[in-house]
């Protein structure tokens, strides 16, 4: 299979997810606005958990876990977008080129 | 499977779209039904013009910001910050395809990772899906109508186009927290703000940086026909 621009791209966003263990663990800005004036515990917690605040379940290394979470967010995401937008344009016709 | 409680979260202090709680009826309601007319418009829009090309682009995009905003930035004492992604949508591709690309990563991140309520996704998606991408847009455009078509105007824009970006869906939420009673807008509106603008800096730094990567390895990309 010829490599494609996007091939890289994809690899590249495969190995930007591969830094997340290294991220901040600072709360973000609405999280810290959150926590400052007290509003934080208003924060319902999501009916179900699949791969719940990026941390793969059932792994003790936690680093592993992250990349792990990135890496299946990162394929998921690209592979749901391509394939919508696949369906998207075969079914509108889209234009040439 | 492990459950994980709310100090889990704030313990590891990792980032947070807006999670259900916080907004009241009225306001999910309202953001949910402008979010869906918006997406709506959006996939119309993109359909009536999407290229072959871009569709490749546009997955790569989107795993490209799903990626990054898991990368936390510090941006003062105790606090981070992360990046949007959809002013380096809004500008390589156009803003109703960035509403598109951010719906589909706000999507799987509340639905995989619980990162942002469910029915909170109607403000998540208002605020850093369309308010995000337009305001990156115009923004953008601004700074190419004032600096010129340069490769330099082009990264100032994209700078000011992906801070304001920030700047705008923090003032969103913070009016979509004062509405749902959860602080006053005098409060809430300078504390956004003011986080976000730090944060902003950030986002105008990242986003100027991959387009002058995409303009140097693959400027052809951004005569892609913009939607």
């Amino acid at each position: 299979m010829k490599l494609k621009w996007w091939h890289i791209g994809l690899v590249i966003s495969l190995a930007v997810a591969c830094l997340s263990p290294l991220a901040s663990a600072s709360p973000d800005g609405l999280e810290r606005v959150a926590e400052d004036y007290g509003f934080v515990a208003l924060a319902q917690e999501a009916p179900f958990q699949v791969i719940a605040d990026y941390v793969f379940p059932g792994i003790e290394n936690e680093a592993v876990a992250t990349i792990l979470a990135g890496l299946i967010g990162t394929l998921v995401v690209f592979g749901a977008v391509y394939v919508f937008f696949r369906l998207l344009r075969s079914k509108t016709g889209g234009v040439s080129g | 499977m492990q459950v994980r409680t709310i100090e889990f979260y704030t313990e590891r202090g990792l980032k947070m779209h807006i999670p259900d709680g916080f907004l009241n009826v009225t306001t999910v309601a309202t953001t949910c039904v402008v979010s869906v007319g918006g997406v709506a418009n959006a996939v119309r829009v993109v359909g009536k013009k999407l290229g072959e090309k871009n569709v490749p682009l546009m997955g790569v995009l989107a795993a490209f910001i799903f990626a990054a905003q898991m990368l936390n930035f510090p941006v003062l004492g105790g606090t981070s910050g992360h990046v949007i992604g959809a002013a380096l949508a809004a500008i390589l591709l156009g803003p109703w395809s960035a509403v598109l690309i951010m719906s589909c990563v706000l999507i799987a991140q509340s639905l995989i990772f619980q990162d942002g309520g469910l029915l909170a996704l109607g403000a998540n998606i208002l605020n850093m899906g369309l308010i995000a991408s337009f305001g990156a847009h115009y923004l953008y455009r601004l700074g190419i109508l004032v600096l010129g078509d340069s490769r330099k105007s082009k990264l100032i824009s994209g700078f000011i186009g992906a801070w304001s970006s920030v700047f705008l869906a923090a003032v969103a939420c913070a009016i979509e927290l004062a509405v749902s009673g959860v602080l006053p807008l005098g409060v809430v509106l300078p504390a956004m703000a003011g986080v976000h603008a730090l944060i902003g800096v950030g986002e105008g730094l990242i986003t100027s940086v991959v387009l002058s990567f995409v303009l140097a390895t693959r400027s052809d990309l951004l005569q892609l026909q913009r939607i």
